[in-house]
């Protein structure tokens, strides 16, 4: 099968949606694919609370909120992103360092928000 | 009468752990601002912070009777202080808007018992957060202010109405305007909620835009900062700068990362109200200096 100029701005744009705003369509294309994890944030727990990644090895974290607008704050990676009702928001992690690293919401959301916490831990 | 600090600490009756706070070695005090001695003597003011009223539970099985406590406690000081500031967190958070209202004006009932009525009130996050301060304001006015005391320029900074913990760039404008009507060695106090550095961002102990309110003071060579938030003494320099935050009156929380999560102490029935408590804290203007006092919420 070919592909007119239109069919592959159209394929491109596609895989562009699919992996979000992560990289640029030039950088999607050339790049296998990178695993996602889907982390659901509602008041007052992340889920899963918990992940294990491996060093160097790039991971795209898909978060979703149940209810209401949420933070999610790597203090020690300096990893940060809005997780906004409606929405799909990714973040690209490349984890450098081995180790366990809290993970919070940012984003004063009620009752239980200083419950609110999880753990990477980064693994050779 | 001109008093000495010694006298001053004698005649409020103030004793256990002192903090001596500011910047003795500022060689601007005494001789910049010999004009206005008259409007400069050394005072005190009590700061209160984070009573969380309408908060159940474990840590603190009196949370009823704290407050309570605390504001019969400042009412006894054998010399009352000049004002009391409360810096945020007066009540406990509710997803319910009437409810909000309803512990605020419990609140508002209660320290209406204090003796000296010049009071000023900040938010906290469990007061403002969820509704952008709107039901704060109803009962306890602006967010944020200034007002000057005896030599004293105080602004009162509001990094909670947003729920992101920012202060924004609007308030920042205001900070930067009111600043830039105060001399360099002017004597100033931020009251605020959170620190204003990033104390341990791991457990939320920080203000997003912190740094840009840092960098507006930094010029100011007498500035200190009074917080609340972490329900528990601490004191940190950023550069001459000092932050002093204050003990909670509901429960104390444990040192920056000293436990993988940040949990309140568990309540101690051998020894209530363990953590808690109020301070005193009195200003030496000439020396741009301020004389900490912890002081329990309540004896025996």
């Amino acid at each position: 099968m070919t592909l007119n100029a239109r069919g592959f701005n159209l394929l491109l744009m596609s895989v562009v949606l699919v992996l979000g705003g992560v990289a640029t369509s030039a950088w999607v294309a050339a790049q296998p694919k990178e695993p996602v994890i889907r982390v659901s944030a509602k008041k007052f727990a992340f889920t899963p609370d918990t992940l294990t990644l491996k060093r160097g090895v790039p991971v795209i974290l898909e978060f979703t909120t149940e209810d209401v607008l949420m933070g999610f704050n790597v203090p020690d990676l300096g990893l940060r992103a809005d997780i906004i009702p409606g929405q799909t928001t990714r973040l690209r992690i490349v984890p450098d360092r081995v180790g366990k690293f809290t993970f919070i919401c940012d984003i004063f959301c009620g009752t239980g928000h200083e419950e609110m916490t999880g753990v990477i831990t980064v693994i050779k | 009468m001109q008093q000495n600090r010694r006298q001053f600490l004698k005649l409020v009756g103030l004793g256990g752990v002192v903090f001596a706070s500011g910047l003795g070695t500022t060689s601007c005090a005494a001789g910049k601002t010999a004009g206005k001695t008259a409007a400069q003597d050394d005072f005190f003011f009590v700061q209160l912070s984070d009573t969380h009223w309408g908060f159940a539970g474990a840590p603190n099985p009196e949370a009823k009777n704290t407050l309570r406590k605390a504001v019969a406690a400042v009412n006894t000081l054998s010399q009352p202080p000049d004002f009391i500031v409360f810096t945020g967190d007066l009540t406990h958070t509710t997803d319910d808007p009437k409810e909000r209202r309803r512990r605020m004006a419990e609140f508002r009932e209660i320290v209406g018992g204090l003796k000296v009525k010049d009071v000023r009130f900040m938010p906290g996050e469990h007061d403002a957060s969820l509704d952008q301060g709107e039901a704060y304001r109803e009962f306890f006015g602006d967010t944020h202010y200034t007002f000057d005391h005896k030599g004293v320029h105080f602004i009162a900074l509001d990094n909670v109405s947003d729920p992101a913990a920012r202060i924004g760039d609007e308030q920042l404008a205001w900070l930067a305007a009111d600043l830039k009507q105060q001399p360099k060695d002017a004597r100033i106090v931020v009251l605020t909620h959170r620190p204003l550095f990033d104390l341990y961002p791991q457990w939320d102990w920080a203000t997003r835009d912190g740094a840009a309110a840092m960098d507006l003071l930094m010029p100011h060579a007498n500035v200190s900062v009074f917080y609340g938030h972490i329900h528990q003494e601490h004191h940190h320099m950023t550069g001459h700068i000092a932050h002093h935050a204050a003990n909670s009156l509901i429960f104390p929380l444990p040192a920056p990362g000293s436990q993988p999560k940040r949990a309140p102490l568990p309540w101690d029935p051998a020894q209530p109200y363990k953590g808690l408590g109020f301070r005193s804290v009195e200003a030496e203007v000439k020396k741009a200096e301020y004389v900490i006092s912890e002081r329990p919420v309540s004896k025996g």
